[in-house]
């Protein structure tokens, strides 16, 4: 782990200057359910990737790919969104 | 030009001339008229200003917390409950450091329910790391809040420019405006930290953060405060330079031999110097501190200042509700403790609710404050 700053090293305001810096603080660990996505059943209409309020969606050449679970916090809104018919995510307990 | 307004007026010519970006926000007694006159000159197109009318006071401090966020010179304008409501927004505001500029029209805070002037919302807010300024004169009070755009931006910190209700804010002064351009150069062009819109330069605002980073940004916070003071004075220095006033952090009236002093914030002030003179005219050497800017604090000047008397009484134009004086007795308590001669501190609270301070009044404090004693801890003023 990085040494941690004195507050004379940080920048005014608490900016982050550097947005890939959340990167390291893998928030996924807050998470009490978890999407489980269906490669069969997604048809790739990208909801999940525009509606994701972090990037947890893994998108590869316009494709769906899976889902990134060292951020994910299993807020349900991919699985929300994702169509009636096609229902590729869905949310399970995150302890099964 | 000389001009005769009104505090609310004058507040808002001010604000037609630094002419900002973007004005988001809600009308409240008695500053209602400042949000108001603004927004005529929006609908008049005598500004370029953005102005956004919200639903409440916490949605304009938000919305102003976005807009100055996005490099954008931004102002509202607010009072008591409004200013209460606006609480939780004010501290954010604060700690991204965002120069936000705020004149108020100090009211007192309901229940029960109360539209007169006192400081009890401005007070309130001390903590939130925000520029206090106390004016004494409508005219101060236009003078000020230009200032306070330049300080706001040079210490990158959000700021109060305090009128008292309807004391000033409704009264009529004849006061000596500036041209649109001097002012205009004055402030000039407002240079943002950093712009959340800006993709090319992609930022993080507003993080989480946990035990090990809080503090030290709030630390880095307290530091900016620290070191606003030398910067207010830099820049009521370039203001005297450029239109002939100059106003200081604190202003002596008549203590050069003094023995008592009494020392208060806004427009009590003005009465209090007529109190002055007439107990100098009886040969009684007593002074008057008035204290311009609440916060930053100016500890050392004070601490200079005030040592060299005997007494010193201060007074609150808002109470604290059992800290045994209002906020300024206790923190001038402070700053003077550990003084190498330590004055006689005398304690009053006066005018809450708008309640008349009268001539008589004044007096009474300084014969106290002469006699260096008073029976109560803390005095309060004409309640029955």
């Amino acid at each position: 782990m990085a040494k941690l700053k004195s507050w004379k090293e940080l920048p005014c305001g608490a900016i982050i200057d550097d947005p890939t810096a959340v990167l390291e603080n893998k928030t996924g660990a807050w998470r009490s359910q978890r999407p489980c996505w269906n490669a069969e059943k997604c048809i790739h209409c990208l909801n999940c990737w525009i509606f994701c309020p972090d990037a947890a969606v893994i998108v590869k050449d316009g494709k769906v790919v899976g889902i990134n679970y060292d951020y994910c916090k299993g807020c349900g809104i991919c699985a929300e969104v994702c169509p009636t018919k096609v229902q590729a995510i869905t949310m399970e307990e995150e302890r099964k | 030009m000389i001009l005769a307004k009104t505090g609310n007026e004058a507040l808002a010519y001010a604000m037609k001339q630094i002419n900002p970006d973007v004005v988001a926000a809600y009308p409240i007694t008695p500053s209602t008229e400042i949000v108001q006159i603004f927004a005529q000159y929006v609908s008049d197109g005598k500004v370029d200003s953005e102005f956004v009318a919200v639903e409440s006071e916490h949605s304009a401090m938000a919305a102003c917390i976005g807009s100055a966020a996005s490099g954008c010179r931004t102002m509202t304008a607010t009072a008591s409950q409004g200013l209460m409501l606006m609480h939780e927004m004010l501290f954010i505001a604060g700690g991204l450091r965002l120069p936000i500029v705020m004149p108020i029209a100090s009211r007192s805070v309901s229940s029960p329910l109360n539209i007169h002037g006192d400081h009890s919302d401005s007070l309130a807010s001390r903590d939130s790391g925000w520029l206090q300024f106390f004016c004494e004169t409508v005219q101060e009070g236009y003078d000020t809040l230009i200032q306070c755009v330049k300080i706001a931006e040079r210490t990158s910190l959000p700021a109060i420019c305090a009128v008292d209700g309807f004391i000033l804010s409704h009264c009529m002064e004849r006061i000596e405006t500036f041209e649109d351009k001097p002012v205009r150069e004055f402030i000039g062009k407002y240079k943002p930290n950093w712009n959340l819109l800006d993709i090319k330069k992609p930022i993080l605002v507003g993080p989480a953060t946990m035990q090990d980073y809080f503090f030290e940004f709030k630390r880095s916070q307290i530091e900016g405060m620290n070191k606003a003071l030398p910067i207010i004075e830099e820049v009521q220095a370039e203001f005297k330079q450029k239109f002939g006033r100059g106003y200081g952090v604190i202003e002596e009236y008549r203590c050069e031999d003094a023995e008592a002093v009494v020392l208060l914030m806004g427009s009590a002030c003005g009465t209090m110097r007529e109190a002055v003179d007439e107990m100098r005219n009886q040969g009684k050497k007593v002074g008057m501190v008035k204290l311009r800017v609440f916060r930053p604090l100016p500890h050392q000047v004070l601490a200079e200042s005030l040592a060299k008397f005997k007494t010193v009484a201060v007074m609150d134009r808002a109470d604290t509700v059992n800290a045994w004086g209002g906020a300024l007795f206790t923190e001038i308590s402070s700053v003077l403790y550990d003084s190498p001669t330590r004055p006689k501190m005398l304690s009053y609270v006066y005018g809450l609710g708008g309640k008349e301070f009268s001539l008589a009044d004044a007096a009474a404090v300084l014969e106290q404050a002469h006699a260096g004693k008073k029976e109560d801890l803390v005095t309060y003023i004409g309640v029955r």
